[in-house]
């Protein structure tokens, strides 16, 4: 790509930006949210035109007006958010659009189908079973999916947004194996991703945006992440995790015995006021269904929570909240805001009765009270009345934790708040935790990143297949500890 | 275009058919009466509106309205007459009116529990209850009608020279334009319909808001079905046959999005009154009812499709 320039209105989303993507490698993208890395990938994938700027593939100018002309010519993406249809099966996503035909005309071949897929899949030695329903599919092998999609248009260039973002470690892994297989192949894969330490591991080369401006780009070995980050933020972070400064006080909430239906058993855990309780486990370890069990949202099978030495009644998020439990949920846009409402009613959502609001809400000091929320949190918005949606991910992270700090809550669960915001955002948010903590709030902070657990937890509980497997000090242990308690069945 | 004047487009429309009416027919259409008959005719489908809009803000839709009018007016025209044995007193008309309500109200908190206590969609349920309802009307006086002929101050009293009916409209959208823009009620309806889930993970109790919303939504149809009983001086088992297409129709003229979280009390009168003067407008004009169904097709595709192109526009700039 060489030249691409492009812009929104009055935004200058690309200015000038030369991409070279070499056959056989793994080429890294980062850049901050709103650097220009999707703005640029869907160019490629001739979602967007540019305003300036050619594209060339082995060396022949390409013009892309629609996103299946860059499909023909071997170009395939797969989006932070999967694109497939969940009702279909494996075999039928793979050959959406593109099913065989059976002996009668218009019909499908289904047996051919599967029988095709099986094949691909097993080319790519991927163990996946072609008639399983994708619904039923874990996230990363939903992904597998989507990549033997794109290896079905015999795609030769291969875009991942952010495709780890929702994984386990463990899956995570797995993903990093077959990425490296398709190297193998001879596929172009441009790879984005704000987990700095997976594409030192895995990219050949990276390239770095900021503001729409390639800033600068070359081989792995050459770089490490701190001279990433300078790139990326165009300033040293040196403080990425902030110095825990809260004072750890008397115990506050008691886990005992819990269980739910959803798996988990015989949870048993403390949190401190002032105190951050990382969590960590693989995906399917139960972190999050202990999190909705103690939030109401799955129904309690046995034991209790008791807060500030009281025994709490949940059976509902509002029995929660009203507890003065807060959760701020893994999935922000389906169980976390209410995308075109403005900023300011999603914050006073669960606080309307807490603030005065009943019989009437008064219009004029809900924006205020938002506001006020909103600066403490640092939200960055046109206005309290801005469309929850208009935010970036990173704010809208802010605008929840400004709900259940105006809710005043005295627990709050967060259950992977870093995810899919960038550097600066989850530095924010690390900042946000601990000023939380010094003010005497207890946080369960569930994580997939083991380095920001290690970053700004004081302890560290381990899950495994539903079972609390650790209760560690964050000080006394080691990630490679951690992990193995994670991924590591004990011997009977 | 800015959202200020994308909310602006159905109420210039809405001036324009007026302005165009006024300079083609201004005799027969720029009088009083005709103004006074054309307000007042559309008040009853006007208040069923305020209720719809709620419910459509929830996320949901109540095919059901038109059925439930005829029911509540049947309910009333049964304890007004006797069941048909005796010519209605003024207490037995109150009493009449009251009870009507009260079956609006009821069949409201029917459609509402069904929705949330079996967990079914609402355009399931309100087919239903559509047919059901229609069905027993029907069956209540074998499909004949009860003649109330007193029963004429709702139709056409007037107070200080203003239709009561009109009056009444106006009274319930103040009422659910308070209630949708500064409750509590309201703003869950609204968070409801926009994020269901987020709405019941921030502590909302859905089930209730909903059945609230679904009981105001029938509490309205029994008002409006007084209203229509009474400028009939009957109650008739097939009064506001095919009404919920004109009352959904208002609402998605005015602005709101049948996938919820997005309506306003102002534009649905706005699309309730432009639904009303385009029809009269092409009956002064001599074009026939049955032409007009036509032509009330296509506008209400074409405000969706504008509203949405503009909504489209506004939201990649």
């Amino acid at each position: 790509m060489t030249g691409i320039s492009k812009h929104f209105g009055p935004v200058q989303a690309l200015r000038d930006v030369h991409l070279t993507v070499r056959a056989g490698t793994v080429h890294a993208l980062v850049g901050e949210n709103g650097a220009g890395k999707s703005t640029l990938m869907k160019i490629l994938a001739g979602v967007y035109q540019p305003d300036a700027g050619r594209i060339e593939i082995d060396g022949r100018p390409q013009v892309f007006a629609h996103p299946a002309q860059a499909l023909a010519a071997g170009i395939s993406m797969i989006y932070q958010e999967l694109d497939l249809a969940e009702h279909l099966t494996v075999a039928e996503n793979i050959f959406l659009g593109a099913e065989p035909r059976g002996r009668l005309p218009f019909t499908i071949s289904h047996r051919q189908m599967i029988a095709q897929a099986t094949r691909l899949a097993r080319r790519f030695s991927f163990d996946i079973d072609a008639t399983a329903r994708v619904e039923d599919l874990a996230t990363g092998d939903c992904q597998i999916v989507e990549i033997l999609k794109a290896l079905r248009h015999h795609a030769s260039i291969l875009v991942m947004d952010e495709p780890t973002s929702s994984l386990s470690e463990r899956e995570a892994a797995r993903l990093f194996e077959v990425v490296r297989r398709l190297r193998q192949e001879g596929l172009a894969i441009v790879y984005i991703s704000h987990r700095l330490e997976e594409i030192i591991d895995l990219a050949d080369e990276v390239s770095i945006l900021r503001d729409g401006v390639l800033v600068h780009s070359a081989p792995t070995a050459r770089l490490d992440i701190p001279t990433i980050v300078h790139y990326m933020v165009g300033r040293e972070l040196t403080d990425f995790f902030p110095t825990r400064t809260a004072r750890i006080g008397d115990v506050l909430v008691q886990v005992q015995d819990l269980a739910s239906a959803a798996g988990i058993r015989d949870i048993r855990f403390e949190v401190r006021r002032g105190e951050i309780v990382g969590m960590a486990g693989l995906v399917g370890a139960g972190r999050t269904e202990i999190a909705r069990a103690l939030f109401g949202v799955d129904p309690k099978t046995a034991g209790q929570v008791r807060l500030n030495e009281r025994t709490m009644s949940i059976d509902s998020p509002a029995d929660a909240i009203a507890g003065g439990i807060a959760l701020l949920t893994e999935d922000r846009k389906r169980t976390g805001l209410c995308l075109e409402l403005p900023c300011s009613w999603n914050i006073t959502l669960p606080s309307l009765a807490q603030i005065g609001f009943t019989p009437f809400i008064k219009p004029a000091r809900e924006s205020r009270i938002a506001a006020e929320v909103g600066a403490r949190m640092a939200v960055k918005w046109a206005s309290p009345e801005a469309r929850a949606g208009s935010l970036s991910g990173g704010n809208q992270q802010k605008l929840l934790i400004a709900r259940w700090l105006l809710a005043n809550s005295r627990f709050l669960i967060f259950d992977e708040p870093t995810r899919g915001i960038d550097v600066g955002a989850k530095a924010e948010v690390y900042l946000l935790l601990n000023q939380l903590a010094e003010e005497g709030k207890a946080i369960l902070f569930i994580s997939s990143e083991l380095p920001e657990l290690f970053g700004i937890a004081d302890r560290i509980l381990v899950m495994r297949r539903g079972r609390l497997v650790g209760n560690l000090v964050t000080k006394q242990t080691t990630p490679e500890q951690v992990m193995h308690l994670a991924a590591v069945e004990e011997r009977a | 275009m800015n959202k200020f004047l994308r909310q602006l487009l159905p109420f210039g429309t809405l001036t324009l058919i007026i302005a165009a009416l006024a300079a083609l027919k201004p005799d027969t259409f720029l009088t009083m009466e005709n103004f006074s008959n054309v307000l007042s005719r559309s008040s009853y489908s006007g208040i069923i509106a305020m209720g719809m809009t709620a419910v459509i803000i929830s996320g949901g839709i109540d095919l059901s309205v038109g059925s439930m009018m005829a029911l509540s007016g049947m309910v009333a025209g049964l304890v007004m007459t006797g069941n048909g044995s005796v010519v209605p007193t003024d207490g037995l008309m109150v009493l009449g009116s009251f009870v009507g309500i009260l079956t609006g109200i009821l069949c409201g908190v029917l459609n509402g529990g069904l929705i949330t206590l079996l967990n079914l969609p609402p355009f399931i349920v309100t087919l239903g209850t559509m047919s059901a309802f229609r069905g027993l009307s029907l069956v209540m006086n074998n499909g004949m009608m009860f003649d109330v002929p007193a029963y004429t101050f709702l139709g056409e009293g007037t107070l200080a020279g203003i239709p009561v009916n009109v009056l009444i409209f106006c009274g319930i959208a103040l009422a659910a334009f308070f209630l949708l823009r500064y409750t509590p009620l309201g703003r869950y309806t609204y968070a409801i319909g926009s994020n269901r889930q987020a709405a019941w993970h921030a502590g909302v109790n859905v089930r209730r808001n909903l059945i609230a919303v679904y009981t105001i939504a029938g509490l309205f149809v029994g008002i409006a079905a007084m209203i229509a009983t009474s400028r009939t001086v009957s109650a008739q088992p097939n009064a506001g046959l095919g009404m919920e297409l004109d009352v959904i129709a208002a609402v998605v003229i005015g602005g709101a999005s049948l996938s919820g979280g997005r309506g306003t009390v102002v534009g649905t009168i706005v699309g309730t009154l432009l639904i009303t003067f385009l029809r009269n407008g092409l009956t002064l004009l001599g074009i026939s009812t049955n032409t007009q169904f036509v032509v009330l097709g296509a506008i209400i595709i074409a405000a969706v499709a504008l509203d949405q192109a503009a909504r489209a526009k506004a939201e990649t700039a």
